[in-house]
C-alpha cells in the first residue's frame, strides 16, 4: 500500500481503460518516462535544425524565425511547430510520469536514487522550456522574459535588477541574447547528463517507446505541427506592455500565477514542492525487504544473475577460489545491498536453483534468505502429496500481482514468489513429475511488471530464448501463463479451468511420459 | 501462453481517438485562452533605476596618532569611507503617492549601486506624475525632482529612470 492510495485506484482504473485500449504492452500510460525519451530525442532533432537557422542577435532574430517560417514549409515552420509541441508533450509526460511513480510509491528504498536525480530534471525542463520562447523574441518572448525577470529578483540573491535588462531596446543588446542562447542549448545538455544519472541504476533503461507507441506519437506529434503551425507574435516593443497573447500554458503557466498572486507566495510554492519532491524518499519507510546472499560455494560464475538483475545490483568480482587447482570458477556474483530491489529475479535465474538437485538441502548460488528455493521445494514435495485428487495442479502466484490465495482447493496446490520471475523454470518440470497435472504461472498485471523484467524473464525463460530455459521435453499443453489484464477476478479461475479441461483429455504424467516428450 | 493482446478494430478506433485528444489538449493548451497581462484600457508606468548614493561621510586627514597604529604600508594620510546613503524615491501619480521606498546601496559594504525596480499600473489617459529622489546622507530635502504631465496611450510603458548625463531622472 502506497502513501497516496487513495489516488492511486482511480489512476489504476484510468490504466485499466487504457489496458483495454491500447493492450498492456503499448499502454502509454505504462511507458511515460520512455515517450519522455522520445519527445526528447525529437525537441533535440528538430531544436539543431533550428538552432542552425536562427540569428542570434536581439535585433535579427525575429526576421530569422519569419524567414524560417516562409522557407519550405517542412524545413521551416513545421519543424518549429515540432519543436514546441514536443516541448509541451515532453513536460506534460514527465509530470504523469512524476505522478505516477509517487503514486505506486516509487521514491524510496531502492528506487531512491533514480526520485532524486529525476526531480533536477523537471526544473532543467521548465527553464529550458520558458526561456524557448524568449529566442523568437516577439510578444510572447518579451513578455515572459520580463516577467521571469521580475519574478528573479523577488529572490535576494542578485547585486542588480534583472528586470532592467528589458526596460528599454538598448537594454537588450546581441550579448543577452548569447545569454539566453546558452541556456535553452545549456540546460537541456545538463538534462541529457541528468537522464544518464536517472538511469544508471537500472539496467536497459526505455529510452525509447515500444515501436508502436513511438510511432503513433511521432505522428500525431507530426500530424500536429502541420495542421496547427506555431505562429509568431509581433515582434517585441518595450514600450508597450504585449496584448492579448496565444499563451503555452504548459510551459509558462508559471506567470500568470505570479500575476495572480505574488512573486514570493509562487516561490514559495515552488521551494515547498521541491523541498517535499527531494524529502518523500527519506520519510519514515517500512524495513526494506531482505536482499540477495550469494553462496560462493554454489555460484558458478555463470553471469545470469547479472544479466538479468533489472536494477544493476548484482556485479561479477573475481572468485576468492579462483586460483585453487581444479576449481575452474573464476567469477563470483557480487550483491550491491544498496541496490538490491529483493525481488528473487536472480534466484530464477540462476542455473543452480534447480529442484533436481540431489541435495537433502536444496542450494542454489543466489537466494534469498526470506523465501530460500530450498523452502519453495519443499513446499512443493508437501504440498503434492497433501492434495487428495486425481489431477492436481500448481499455481504459482507473485507477491506483488494479484492474488492467487483463493484459488487453493482440494485439487490445487498455491505457491507464493516475491516475483514471477524468482521462479527457476525447471520447477515447473519437477512439478510435473512430482505428479501435477498442470502448472499455472501468473504474476503482476500484463505490462507493469512491479520489478520491471518478471514478467519478460519468465516469458523468455519458458519459451526458450532465455537461460535458464523449460526443457522443450516438457508438455507446454500443462502449462498456462496468465498476465493478468485490468482487474478483472476471474483471469485466473478461467485459466485453472482451462487447464483442468485440457489435463482430462491427457494421460496422467510421471517421470515417463514427460521423457517421451524430450 | 500469454493472453493475446488487444487488437479488435474498436481499439484501433479507441487508440485513434485517444491520440487524437492527447495532440487536442497539446495543440489547443499551447496557444488557448489567450492572456492578458493588463487590461486594455491600462497603462504601465515603471520607476527603475540603478543609482549609487553618495558616501556617507567626506574623506578626511587622518591624526598622526591614527596613522602611528596603523601598519608602515597603509599609512595614507587621507582616509576615505566607502559606505554610500540609501536613495530615497517617491512617486506621486495625480498627486496621490504611488510609491515611496528607500534603496540600500548593495554590497558588503554597503558601496554599491542602489537598485529600485517597481511598476504601477495606470489607467490610460493623461496622468501629473511627480518624482522625487533623495541621494546624500542625513535628514536634508530631496536632490533631485521631476514633474510632468503625460499621456499614456493604452499599454504604453513609461519609463522613469535616472540618467546623471541627462539631467538626472528621465520620462521615456
Amino acid at each position: 500500500m502506497t502513501t497516496a492510495s487513495w489516488a492511486l485506484r482511480p489512476w489504476q482504473r484510468l490504466e485499466h481503460a487504457f489496458d483495454a485500449v491500447f493492450g498492456a504492452a503499448t499502454n502509454p500510460l505504462r511507458h511515460l518516462g520512455a515517450l519522455g525519451f522520445l519527445f526528447f530525442w525529437w525537441l533535440a532533432a528538430s531544436g539543431i535544425y533550428l538552432f542552425a537557422v536562427l540569428d542570434t542577435s536581439a535585433t535579427a532574430a525575429y526576421e530569422s524565425i519569419a524567414r524560417l517560417s516562409r522557407q519550405p514549409w517542412y524545413a521551416g515552420g513545421w519543424l518549429r511547430s515540432v519543436h514546441r509541441y514536443a516541448a509541451d508533450a515532453f513536460v506534460i509526460v514527465i509530470m504523469l510520469h512524476l505522478l505516477r511513480e509517487w503514486l505506486l510509491g516509487r521514491y524510496k528504498g531502492f528506487r531512491r536514487f533514480s526520485w532524486l536525480t529525476g526531480v533536477p530534471l523537471l526544473l532543467f525542463a521548465f527553464a529550458s522550456g520558458i526561456v524557448g520562447f524568449w529566442l523568437n523574441w516577439d510578444r510572447l518572448g518579451q513578455y515572459s522574459a520580463a516577467a521571469t525577470a521580475e519574478w528573479l529578483d523577488a529572490m535576494p540573491f542578485f547585486a542588480s535588477v534583472l528586470a532592467r535588462n528589458f526596460i528599454n531596446v538598448a537594454s537588450v543588446n546581441d550579448r543577452l541574447f548569447s545569454l539566453f542562447i546558452f541556456v535553452h542549448v545549456g540546460v537541456p545538455l545538463l538534462m541529457l547528463f541528468g537522464l544518464w544519472f536517472h538511469i544508471q541504476r537500472i539496467t536497459r533503461a526505455a529510452v525509447f517507446p515500444p515501436r508502436a507507441l513511438a510511432l503513433m506519437s511521432t505522428l500525431g506529434l507530426l500530424a500536429l505541427g502541420a495542421l496547427a503551425p506555431v505562429t509568431s507574435h509581433a515582434p517585441a516593443d518595450l514600450s508597450l506592455v504585449p496584448g492579448p497573447l496565444r499563451f503555452d500554458w504548459f510551459l509558462l503557466f508559471v506567470h500568470p500565477l505570479v500575476d495572480a498572486s505574488s512573486a514570493n507566495a509562487v516561490w514559495a510554492v515552488l521551494a515547498a514542492g521541491v523541498i517535499t519532491l527531494f524529502g518523500l524518499p527519506f520519510l519514515p519507510q517500512p524495513a526494506p525487504a531482505p536482499v540477495a546472499e550469494v553462496d560462493p560455494v554454489n555460484c558458478n560464475g555463470c553471469r545470469r544473475c547479472f544479466a538479468d538483475c533489472p536494477y544493476a545490483a548484482v556485479t561479477m568480482v573475481p572468485h576468492p577460489d579462483w586460483q585453487t587447482p581444479g576449481r575452474p570458477i573464476r567469477q563470483l556474483a557480487r550483491v550491491d545491498t544498496d541496490l538490491c530491489a529483493g525481488c528473487g529475479i536472480c534466484v530464477g535465474a540462476c542455473p543452480s536453483s534447480t529442484p533436481f538437485r540431489s541435495g537433502a538441502r536444496l542450494l542454489t548460488g543466489i537466494d534469498m534468505p526470506q523465501q530460500p528455493i530450498d523452502s519453495l521445494r519443499r513446499q512443493l514435495d508437501a504440498g503434492l502429496l497433501r492434495l487428495d485428487a486425481e489431477r492436481k495442479f500448481v499455481v504459482i502466484g507473485c507477491g506483488q500481482g494479484p492474488t492467487v490465495a483463493g484459488l487453493a482447493s482440494g485439487d490445487v496446490l498455491v505457491l507464493g514468489l516475491i516475483c514471477t520471475g524468482q521462479l527457476p523454470p525447471s520447477f515447473i518440470e519437477y512439478a510435473l513429475r512430482q505428479g501435477a497435472a498442470g502448472v499455472l504461472v501468473t504474476g503482476c498485471l500484463d505490462g507493469d511488471c512491479t520489478f520491471r523484467f518478471g514478467q519478460r524473464w519468465t516469458e523468455e525463460r519458458l519459451i526458450g530464448l532465455r537461460e535458464p530455459h523449460l526443457r522443450a521435453s516438457v508438455p507446454r499443453e500443462r502449462l498456462r501463463l496468465v498476465w493478468p489484464v485490468g482487474s478483472d477476478p476471474s483471469a485466473f479461475a478461467r485459466a485453472l479451468d482451462q487447464l483442468r479441461d485440457a489435463a482430462r483429455s491427457m494421460t496422467p504424467t510421471s517421470p515417463e511420459t514427460l521423457a517421451d516428450h524430450g | 501462453m500469454a493472453e493475446p493482446r488487444t487488437t479488435r478494430p474498436l481499439a484501433w478506433l479507441g487508440q485513434g481517438l485517444l491520440y487524437g485528444l492527447f495532440a487536442l489538449l497539446v495543440g489547443v493548451f499551447s496557444q488557448w485562452p489567450p492572456y492578458r497581462h493588463l487590461a486594455a484600457d491600462q497603462a504601465l508606468i515603471k520607476l527603475s533605476f540603478t543609482h549609487h548614493g553618495q558616501v556617507v561621510s567626506p574623506c578626511r586627514q587622518l591624526t598622526p596618532a591614527e596613522l602611528a597604529k596603523l601598519p608602515p604600508n597603509m599609512r595614507a594620510p587621507t582616509m576615505c569611507p566607502r559606505e554610500r546613503a540609501s536613495v530615497v524615491v517617491e512617486l506621486d501619480v495625480d498627486g496621490q503617492p504611488a510609491y515611496r521606498h528607500s534603496a540600500a546601496p548593495s554590497g558588503l559594504s554597503k558601496d554599491g549601486a542602489s537598485s529600485v525596480y517597481h511598476r504601477v499600473q495606470v489607467a490610460s489617459g493623461e496622468h501629473r506624475i511627480v518624482v522625487r529622489m533623495k541621494d546624500s546622507p542625513g535628514v536634508g530635502g530631496f536632490d533631485h525632482a521631476r514633474e510632468a504631465t503625460v499621456t499614456l496611450a493604452p499599454a504604453h510603458i513609461l519609463v522613469i529612470d535616472f540618467d546623471a548625463e541627462k539631467g538626472g531622472i528621465t520620462l521615456q
